[in-house]
């Protein structure tokens, strides 16, 4: 089965596009700005890492080695299709357009960080595993019912194959052949589990046979595999031709959270290796083979991303403290009696009452 | 000029039907969803020739895939529709329980109010009409414990229908339970026009002085039966019935038991940790220095709502709450 499910790419490891097909296509304009983004959210990911260290915000997940499975798929959108996050894709939710300032502070405890900016269609990071896949579907499938031509993407693990929504949602989405793109990032570990104790199948993408719906296995770590592929399955989700799943396979170098330890669960010298295929390193080469690169132009992108990650701190350590009426405020439209009586008793305790 | 309403005498189940076509014919957004609801109409036929009537996109046919369809239907409501789901048993919930009391009860707060699933979820239960095993759950507790969801329960034609337009209308998810055991067994009049029963409001079904006997559901013709024995016994019950088990109508039960002194509340649900717990908590809260005994529960046992072999005795009957009644009076 795993024969059937070759990993596509579109550029080798060290830079060379092996599929013609695609080349016309990669402009300079293009790929500069892939690597633009894939700095950003390196950036990013680095730093939020450090401010958890810091007490700054709170426990963190990172994805490290993922950032073209990120960068490119969201990339590959239109602004008004719907994006279904997992907790480990903010990656690709700043890249479609999610607010940093907004990200931090979901990291940081704040329910704000739920709150996407208007018009961007992007639900809240799904926590519980797999069950953002029938929302997924549902609000694919609203879409096309109203005649428009918008898709929806959502993104889950390895681990969350395993699980009954993943099942459910791919068979519903079949059955109603929905415009939706399932895009799953093989990370190879379900925290420190890792995958041959996960599945006995060898490939993830096979399991859309069982539902007839079309999959496809990428390279996760080629930003342009990512990107044609999954511009692929949104035109196939706009023409009405079904959904897919992708497969994308690639490496989280680090822990699942900042809260546990993968030198416990996995081979550090094996996640090292896993740096000579790394996506940002595979797209500077791209970038050098085409005489499209320059050390300057890095600096400046990672200066220029540095800022806008430091801003957004700042924005979000100036944030005003939360609320406690904000707690009671959002349960339901209108507080019922027993909110409304609770949320009176803590203001007037907060406000030393007796 | 007197207008008068058109009503047509109907059952509790054709009286849903009715609702449910009136909203279908309303709302272009609302959509039915649910296993065998097309064709078939429902295993107890609540979407009967609905789908003939408004076709197949909304009235939809879905995969036996409780936990698929409602986490769908959480998506179709953030994009714009209105879904009402029927489960077919209470006691098939539970695959969907996650989709509901992860995403749909906390969708708003989460996204403090920018995302919110306005979704129904009707689900015959309830024992007394000898369902196989598993069909006669009466867990309403497991969802009036989940803040974000209202939860509904009426007990007779008239005030399904127009609780369960209330319930389509409202912006917030609502589970909606039907009592299999009222399904078929009174007929009431009921308008042919659109009609909301408020959500939050119980319903003083007889009036009385002596004792409050509140129930829901099944058990409120129950408690009828028994005031009406009482009455012959010079015992003046006063009948609540509740409609809406989350948010309780607090103001209804503290104007009774100040009056009556005494609380009997009657419940199929298991005892520990259950609705009828939650109402003592309001009697304790509002009530307290009226009372004149200590409250009375009579309601089905904390064990698994029992194959229908036991039926009669795990249920509540007239008889259970009247010795109830006897033992506040003579407290």
């Amino acid at each position: 089965m795993e024969k059937k499910y070759p990993i596509q790419q579109v550029m080798d490891e060290q830079g060379n596009i092996i599929n013609s097909s695609y080349e016309d296509q990669i402009s300079e304009q293009l790929a500069i700005n892939f690597y633009k983004h894939l700095i950003k959210i390196r950036i990013f990911d680095r730093k939020a890492i450090s401010l958890q260290r810091q007490g700054r915000i709170g426990t963190y997940a990172p994805y490290e080695g993922q950032e073209a499975s990120q960068v490119g798929s969201a990339l590959a959108l239109q602004p008004n299709d719907w994006m279904f996050p997992s907790y480990r894709d903010h990656g690709a939710t700043m890249t479609f357009g999610h607010s940093l300032r907004n990200i931090l502070l979901f990291w940081n405890g704040r329910n704000e960080g739920c709150v996407p900016p208007p018009n961007k269609k992007i639900f809240p990071p799904g926590i519980p595993i797999a069950t953002q896949l029938p929302h997924a579907v549902g609000a694919a499938y609203a879409e096309k019912r109203r005649g428009t031509t918008n898709a929806s993407i959502v993104y889950f693990g390895d681990g969350a194959t395993s699980e009954g929504d993943f099942h459910e949602g791919l068979n519903i989405a079949s059955v109603w052949n929905a415009p939706v793109v399932f895009f799953n990032q093989n990370n190879s570990y379900a925290i420190s589990v890792p995958i041959e104790k996960q599945m006995k199948t060898k490939t993830i993408a096979q399991k859309a046979l069982a539902y007839d719906i079309h999959s496809v296995r990428i390279d996760g770590n080629d930003i342009f595999a990512v990107y044609f592929y999954t511009k692929q399955a949104l035109e196939r989700a706009r023409n009405n031709e079904g959904p897919t799943l992708i497969e994308a396979v690639t490496w989280r170098y680090g822990a699942h959270t900042t809260a546990d330890d993968p030198t416990k669960y996995r081979n550090q010298a094996e996640s090292e290796l896993k740096r000579e295929r790394d996506p940002i390193t595979r797209i500077e080469r791209y970038l050098q083979n085409k005489g499209w690169y320059s050390d300057s132009t890095k600096i400046e992108f990672e200066k220029a991303a540095a800022e806008e990650v430091d801003q957004a701190i700042a924005e979000m350590e100036a944030f005003p403290k939360a609320n406690p009426e904000d707690m009671f405020r959002y349960v339901f439209e209108k507080p019922t009696w027993g909110i409304e009586d609770q949320k009176n008793e803590l203001l007037s305790v907060l406000r030393g009452e007796s | 000029m007197q207008t008068s309403v058109k009503t047509k005498t109907l059952t509790m189940i054709q009286a849903i039907t009715n609702g449910l076509d009136t909203m279908l014919e309303q709302d272009a957004n609302v959509v039915l969803m649910g296993e065998d609801i097309g064709v078939n109409g429902g295993v107890f036929r609540a979407t009967d020739g609905l789908q003939v009537k408004h076709g197949e996109e909304r009235v939809m046919d879905t995969p036996l895939s409780e936990a698929g369809f409602v986490g769908a239907a959480i998506g179709m409501a953030i994009n714009g529709y209105k879904p009402v789901i029927e489960i077919q048993f209470l006691g098939f919930i539970y695959p969907a329980y996650e989709q509901i009391m992860t995403h749909a009860s906390r969708l708003r707060a989460r996204t403090m109010g920018h995302f919110h699933a306005p979704i129904v979820i009707r689900a015959p239960y309830g024992a007394g009409v000898r369902a196989p095993e598993i069909h006669s759950d009466s867990t309403e507790a497991l969802f009036t414990h989940m803040p974000g969801i209202k939860v509904i329960c009426p007990s007779n034609p008239y005030d399904a229908k127009g609780l369960l337009i209330a319930s389509i209308e409202d912006p917030d998810p609502v589970l909606f339970l039907e009592p299999m055991r009222c399904y078929r067994s009174t007929k009431q009049e009921v308008p042919d026009e659109k009609y909301v029963v408020n959500i939050g409001e119980g319903k003083v079904c007889r009036e009385g002085e002596d004792v409050t006997i509140i129930a829901w559901g099944a058990m409120v013709p129950i408690a009828l039966a028994a005031a009406k024995a009482l009455a012959n016994e010079e015992v003046s019950c006063e009948v609540i019935d509740l409609r809406t088990l989350y948010p309780i109508d607090r103001d209804i039960i503290a104007q009774s038991v100040q009056k009556t002194g005494r609380t009997v509340i009657v419940h199929e649900a298991h005892a520990t940790t259950s609705v009828g717990n939650d109402v003592l908590a309001i009697i304790n809260d509002t009530s307290f220095l009226f009372q004149k005994a200590p409250v009375q529960r009579v309601t089905g046992f904390d064990v698994p709502v029992p194959y229908f072999g036991f039926e009669d005795d795990y249920l509540p009957t007239t008889n259970r709450i009247v010795h109830a009644v006897q033992k506040v009076m003579n407290y």
